[in-house]
């Protein structure tokens, strides 16, 4: 369910209720995880670090059940913690506010260990009973979280001799990285009473909240961790407007901003004071097709439609370059136990032709689109209108309004433009749209023995026979699935150049939101 | 008192160019409108009324209308929202929407109640001055907006207090060298600034005096708590272009008016008795044309409060129109209907004051026949 958002505007909000990994910050490793500097520095502590993020609206609310776009985002990351976090590099999962885990045999029963040693912005020591709250309130079925889907195979949360113990329904071994969702921050009594109170243990204490205008934080003194927060201040602008982001970059006013649009990237690039921060990612830009509704039920008109995209064409056009080739599965390198060596489908309008002649269709297929599926989702849908051409194929562009793009058309028409944000893991992308019963099977893919191999792989603690599983799902759903995915979308951010230690996290966006605890200024 | 009539309707029509428009650019009628309805007040007593007090009868009359504007102006922003495509669960949520969750959101809004049901609560809420709680945020909307509308009336203040004295200046200025070069530069000058978009005026302030130069405070960000004089430098850059976009319309409506009277045969005398110079202008021409100026003037007011939402985005500047476009956005109905109403009356206000001021300025105006 997640989506995490690149360019939610305040007249163009797009909800990026969802999921990502948690990033885990290693300990001591700062400087080498970094690819801005050839050599580890040392992190400098001291400074007011200014954040201008695209994606907040004076509509943002504290409860971190409800955050969805980059501001609350990085707020929430700002003030509070998750029991585990992703590592920035592999994806996989690291101990935080739980210290360690032990799965049972059928991976069907957790037992996380909390830390002792931790205590809220309220000087309240961090119980097991706090961690149990938290996600008892996210896991109800009357919850608005945006959790809530991720933990409802969870059947009970309870305490056994001072640990935590989560029972599933089905055996999970993903479940640690679940819980680095960032809906998922320990609040004092999960925040039952006061779930807007943001009180966490997170490195940095909320000083002021202005909901779509400004936040500040300060350095939350009593922090449990030293490898973090080492700025004084931090202040975050809500600036939704690309060009006033740009700006406020070039002329010093903030240190760090999201969204750098890619057509102007080359520009901005030529100040002398900036650096762009670019981050290989796992989300995607896409076109879907309904596999159960005519002329999509057919996959030999399926096959020829995905042959007839020129990839190579919207990389460099639609993202400029800032991407990487996608090959019809929702899945690339940055996921673990990603396959590896399934062909690259390529532009090739004679076999786009050929299959079109086989599924006997004849006739303009409409394709539905709207800049509110991808930013340059109407240049993609018209360079796929050429690229089919060549082929003999007819696409009527049909451009959407932005309002209403994602109830409207999105899983509701057979043939539209759509984004997917990353996942964690690979069961978590798969399961949340390609399981046949998925709410949000944009495809309508459903094949049973996909599902049965999805299934599988969930409780398989063998990681080889796991992997080999993920490299035939892949493949099914590259050949018969009804996805389109011609790129994977870098993050594109940027920096002054007074900002050291930006960790390239793989998990999510502005560092998978970690940008302010990790960074730190050298003036 | 024609010129108005006309180009007065210019920024209403600017404004909703811009797309954020609440439907309430219902124009009052001009001065001697049609009497109130029978009933409202006892009939004798409003004759008397109007005979004596003209200009009180027309305020009340005003007044009464203004309500009913209102109410009509809520409606149809209530009925605009419903007619959006989606509602506050499925747009709040959006790709991220499950069936259970929207279920859960409209259930404890109260969304699967039936329409005119909502909208008579919302309206006895909001007679009584509650405008309740935001769908999204959960906080109070009357305090958000009070901070929201501050901010729009600080900015529009400022640039009012700037452009009106500078608009009418400039409008005799131009009037007195008209036909020569310094009226034909004030002219050009001045039609080049309200040409520009302006998002580009303020992409250009910005790029010079914010980046370049380094001279003004960008962003324009505001919060509670921020020194007199820091908010008075955020606000120099937003402050510039909304006065280059109000300018000229002014100094137009100003010079035309102007002109228009010096045609007039008292003029002449004026001038014949030896009157010359800015001094005829001031002192005799534009008494008699400050009707439409006092119309014009009150119509880039009320654009200053109601219309700057691009220049707020563009700035970066938390005001009233950036509020109430997040709130659409998402459907956030007590927030865009709270919004509605406000820019609603602020829209009245301003038009009745107008009518007002324009009746003392030309007193065989308040006996129409």
């Amino acid at each position: 369910m997640t989506k995490f958002d690149l360019d939610i505007g305040a007249m163009n909000r797009r909800q990026f209720i969802g999921r990502t990994a948690a990033a885990g910050l290693i300990a001591a490793s700062s400087g080498t995880l970094v690819g801005t500097s050839a050599h580890a520095q040392a992190p400098k502590t001291g400074g007011h670090l200014k954040l201008g993020l695209k994606g907040g609206a004076s509509t943002d609310s504290l409860d971190p059940a409800t955050y969805s776009g980059a501001v609350l985002f990085v707020m929430g990351r700002c003030w509070g913690d998750t029991l585990v976090e992703s590592d920035p590099k592999t994806g996989g999962a690291l101990p935080a506010l739980a210290e360690s885990w032990q799965p049972s045999a059928d991976a069907t029963s957790w037992t996380f260990k909390i830390r002792k040693d931790v205590k809220f912005h309220n000087g309240a020591p961090l119980t097991v009973t706090d961690v149990i709250a938290t996600l008892k309130r996210h896991a109800d079925a009357a919850s608005k979280s945006g959790a809530l889907g991720l933990l409802l195979s969870i059947q009970t949360i309870e305490e056994k001799a001072g640990d935590l113990v989560i029972t599933l329904k089905e055996g999970n071994a993903d479940l640690p990285l679940i819980l680095s969702d960032y809906h998922l921050v320990i609040q004092p009594n999960g925040g039952m009473d006061k779930p807007l109170a943001a009180i966490g243990t997170g490195p940095y204490k909320l000083t002021n909240f202005q909901a779509g205008v400004r936040t500040t934080f300060e350095k939350n003194k009593q922090d449990w961790r030293s490898d973090r927060g080492f700025v004084d201040s931090v202040e975050i602008i809500v600036m939704n407007d690309n060009t006033a982001r740009v700006a406020a970059l070039s002329s010093g006013q903030v240190h760090y901003i999201n969204s750098v649009d890619p057509k102007t990237v080359n520009l901005l690039k030529r100040a002398p004071t900036v650096e762009i921060l670019k981050t290989s990612g796992k989300g995607f830009y896409s076109f879907l097709m309904h596999c159960d509704t005519a002329p999509f039920d057919n996959n030999d008109l399926r096959l020829s439609l995905k042959y007839a995209i020129d990839r190579q064409a919207i990389l460099d056009k639609v993202v400029g370059g800032f991407g990487k080739l996608g090959n019809d599965y929702p899945v690339n390198e940055n996921y673990a136990l990603a396959p590896e060596g399934i062909e690259q489908r390529a532009y090739d309008p004679d076999k786009a032709a050929f299959h079109y002649k086989k599924s006997g269709f004849d006739g303009a297929i409409v394709l539905r689109t709207s800049d509110a599926a991808f930013p340059g989702a109407v240049d993609a849908a018209v360079l796929f209108q050429e690229s089919a051409k060549k082929a003999g194929i007819t696409i009527d562009v049909k451009r959407e309004p932005e309002d209403g793009y994602w109830t409207n058309v999105w899983n509701v028409q057979p043939f539209s433009a759509t984004y997917w944000g990353g996942r964690p893991t690979q069961d978590l992308r798969y399961s949340t749209s390609y399981l046949s019963s998925a709410d949000w099977n944009d495809t309508r893919f459903k094949r049973p023995d996909f599902d049965t191999m999805l299934l599988q792989a969930r409780s398989e603690l063998d990681e080889a026979k796991r992997k080999a599983l993920y490299a035939q799902m892949a493949v099914m759903v590259r050949d018969d699935g009804g996805l389109i995915l011609p790129v994977f979308n870098d993050y594109l951010n940027a920096s002054t150049k007074a900002v050291k230690g930006y960790i390239h996290d793989i998990g999510n966006d502005t560092s998978n939101g970690y940008v302010a605890s990790r960074v730190w200024l050298d003036a | 008192m024609q010129p108005d009539l006309e180009t007065g309707r210019l920024p209403a029509q600017k404004m909703s160019a811009d797309g954020a428009q609440p439907p309430q650019e219902t124009r009052q009628d001009k001065v001697g409108a049609a009497p109130p309805p029978e009933g409202v007040i006892d009939g004798f007593f409003w004759r008397k009324l109007r005979l004596h007090q003209p200009l009180s009868a027309l305020i009340l009359q005003r007044l009464g209308l203004s309500i009913g504007l209102l109410f009509a102006a809520s409606l149809l922003i209530f009925g605009g929202v419903e007619a959006l495509p989606g509602d506050f669960a499925t747009t709040y949520l959006g790709q991220a929407a499950t069936p259970q969750a929207v279920e859960n959101i409209r259930h404890e809004l109260g969304l699967d109640r039936p329409l005119g049901e909502r909208y008579v609560s919302w309206l006895s809420g909001a007679v009584r001055g509650d405008f309740g709680t935001s769908w999204a945020s959960r906080n109070s909307v009357g305090e958000q907006i009070g901070n929201r509308l501050g901010n729009s009336l600080f900015l529009a203040f400022f640039a009012a207090l700037i452009s009106v004295p500078l608009a009418i200046a400039l409008g005799m200025i131009s009037v007195h060298f008209r036909d020569r070069f310094a009226d034909r530069l004030i002219n050009i000058v001045s039609l080049a600034a309200i040409s520009l978009p302006e998002f580009f005026i303020g992409y250009l302030l910005i790029l010079y005096f914010g980046v370049q130069l380094g001279w003004a405070t960008f962003p324009s960000t505001v919060y509670a708590g921020m020194p007199f004089a820091d908010r008075l430098s955020a606000i120099a850059l937003p402050t510039a272009t909304l006065v280059m976009v109000v300018l000229a319309h002014m100094m137009r409506m100003t010079r035309a008016a102007i002109l228009n009277v010096m045609s007039s045969a008292y003029i002449e005398t004026a001038e014949l008795k030896g009157v010359s110079g800015l001094r005829l202008i001031a002192k005799h021409a534009a008494p008699n044309a400050l009707a439409p100026v006092i119309n014009v003037v009150a119509l880039n007011l009320a654009y200053l409060v109601v219309g700057v939402v691009v220049v707020e985005v563009v700035f970066v500047y938390p005001g009233m129109g950036q509020y109430m476009v997040d709130a659409v956005t998402v459907r956030d109905m007590p927030v865009v209907q709270a919004c509605g109403m406000i820019f609603a009356a602020f829209y009245i206000f301003l038009n009745m004051a107008a009518d007002i001021l324009a009746i003392l300025a030309n007193p065989r105006l308040r006996h129409p026949r």
